[in-house]
């Protein structure tokens, strides 16, 4: 983030410079992300949709189920989706539990074709796309943090300072005004930004693989205390279903971000690297001549 | 400032990115429906298996439960009730003229019957039951380890792995059966059991006697086990891969 590369794209009183904001290893880091995690995520509501229901606890109660989607006889004797949680009942035909197969006719399953991976009701490939590529995700995470530590990386971008914390408040009203910072701020993630990377990175991430692997019935054998720290298999099914919603909103909010922050700019940045922020022209004579 | 070096980096960049696009959009099916697609996700197992292997001791227990999280209703899966003249004829005295057979890669082939194999030390042990589909139940089995059975029929060097023949018939018309190594095959908690939770195994649950596997999901614990034998590659059996569901993708190693 900290090399220039001057590009004097406008006059006036203020100039756009291109910056180095993100390393090469961060950006290929990225983008094996975006594919690796868009594969868990489909994969693993493939794997859901075997038994979209879930428990809270060692084992499953099929009478207490915190989520269930499921096809049943509505009114007027039409077939409807409904997704309970908890006590409620809501109506999901073609989003949750009744929607169109890939075939094109209505079917029950939890989550609908275009979210699963493969579209079709299919557990064993998803198992093969979400345990291969849980691999790569583990090994993706596990390369980020060696080079983020030893680069200092984490430390420099993502480590909050006290004056990201103080303004944290203001941070949020100018991202609710859709206003982003183009000067010199622009060169640092802000405190929203830094919280929410260091939330992904260091709780969600970890949950996910823990939860992952409380689930595993050999590593259960060999870690039982896995089983103690999320109260049960069933309790680390459902964690690690929350978990993958977080991730989900997580994108969500980021895509959001980058579309109104500068699509242009913000993927350039994320594929060449460099990214343009606004400063003052500088009156110092040296400057001219570069 | 945009140099030829640049324009075909992008050009590069946007053709991956397109690729990416239209791999995870369109092409889906297409890919999750190619052998080598399959083959190359498929070997992760071996991965994960090395890695557990590594990671938990050979002979490390699946956890135990008390009576109370015994589930009030365990869930019966896959056959409940086999369309087979032949079992049908067993059931209905009781299993009183069923033998399991043993056989294969073994020093000394043996038939077993179900007086005999209660005849060896039972063990009991309330344990989880994961299916593959995501849900668990707890449940107390009892019956003979297989080690036990394996030191009768003393396996010959070469025997790598159990195979389980199993009498209910599935789509496709073959039985269904499995395979286990006999690493898992020495586990104490890998049972050949014949009751759940106090009871003569029921028919739905397997009756008259299932594999349990403490370590690894239900598909592995085949029902009605008629035929057990030693071989040294499950590769000439069925499909090829080892079992029935594993014929239809699923993993041989469903540790995880």
């Amino acid at each position: 983030m900290q090399r220039d590369k001057h590009a004097p794209l406008s006059g006036g009183g203020r100039k756009r410079i291109l910056i180095l904001r993100h390393s090469r290893s961060v950006r290929v880091m990225h983008w094996v992300n975006v594919l690796t995690l868009g594969i868990m995520l489909m994969s693993g509501l493939q794997i859901f949709n075997a038994h979209p229901s879930l428990y809270w606890g060692k084992s499953s109660d099929f009478s207490h189920r915190l989520l269930h989607m499921e096809a049943v006889e509505g009114a007027h004797g039409h077939t409807e989706g409904v997704t309970r949680v908890g006590g409620h009942t809501f109506v999901t035909t073609g989003l949750f539990g009744w929607s169109r197969g890939s075939d094109g006719t209505y079917t029950e399953r939890g989550f609908p074709v275009w979210a699963t991976l493969p579209g079709s009701t299919w557990l064993a490939m998803g198992r093969l796309w979400h345990l291969f590529f849980a691999w790569i995700l583990v090994l993706n995470g596990a390369a980020y943090l060696l080079i983020g530590i030893l680069s200092g990386h984490l430390r420099r971008d993502l480590l909050p300072t006290g004056a990201d914390l103080r303004s944290l408040g203001h941070t949020f009203v100018e991202h609710v005004r859709l206003r982003f910072p183009k000067g010199d701020e622009a060169r640092r993630y802000n405190g929203i930004q830094k919280l929410s990377y260091l939330f992904i990175v260091f709780i969600v991430g970890p949950l996910m693989v823990l939860t992952g692997l409380t689930m595993s019935p050999t590593m259960d054998a060999g870690f039982p205390w896995l089983l103690d720290v999320f109260d049960g298999r069933q309790s680390a099914r459902t964690i690690h279903f929350l978990g993958a919603m977080c991730l989900l909103a997580f994108v969500l909010v980021h895509l959001v971000m980058v579309i109104v922050s500068g699509l242009r700019n913000n993927l350039r940045s994320m594929i060449t690297g460099r990214y343009a922020i606004e400063v003052e022209q500088v009156v110092a004579k040296g400057a001219e001549h570069e | 400032m945009s140099k030829p070096i640049d324009a075909r980096r992008r050009r590069l960049i946007l053709g991956l990115g397109a690729g990416a696009g239209s791999l995870l959009l369109g092409g889906c099916e297409r890919i999750s429906s190619d052998p080598d697609t399959q083959r190359v996700l498929g070997s992760a197992q071996w991965l994960t298996r090395a890695a557990q292997r590594a990671l938990v001791s050979r002979d490390a227990l699946a956890p135990q439960y008390s009576l109370s999280d015994i589930a009030p209703v365990f869930r019966a899966n896959g056959t409940t009730d086999p369309n087979n003249p032949v079992y049908q004829g067993y059931a209905r005295n009781q299993f009183r003229d069923w033998r399991l057979q043993v056989d294969g890669l073994v020093e000394n082939p043996k038939e077993f019957s179900l007086d005999a194999l209660r005849a060896l030390r039972a063990h009991t042990q309330i344990t989880r039951h994961d299916c593959v589909e995501g849900w668990s139940c707890i449940g107390q089995w009892t019956g003979a380890q297989l080690r036990d059975v394996l030191a009768i029929v003393l396996p010959r060097p070469q025997a790598r792995y159990a195979m389980f023949f199993c009498a209910d018939p599935m789509d496709g018309g073959s039985n269904y059966y499995e395979s286990i190594d006999l690493r898992t095959a020495a586990h104490p908690q890998t049972l050949l059991a014949y009751a759940l939770n106090g009871e003569t195994l029921p028919v739905a649950y397997g009756a008259p006697l299932r594999l349990r596997l403490g370590r690894q999901l239900g598909y592995k614990m085949a029902k009605y086990v008629m035929h057990i034998q030693l071989v040294d590659s499950y590769r000439s059996f069925g499909g090829g891969q080892g079992g029935y569901w594993e014929d239809q993708g699923y993993a041989w190693y469903a540790g995880i």
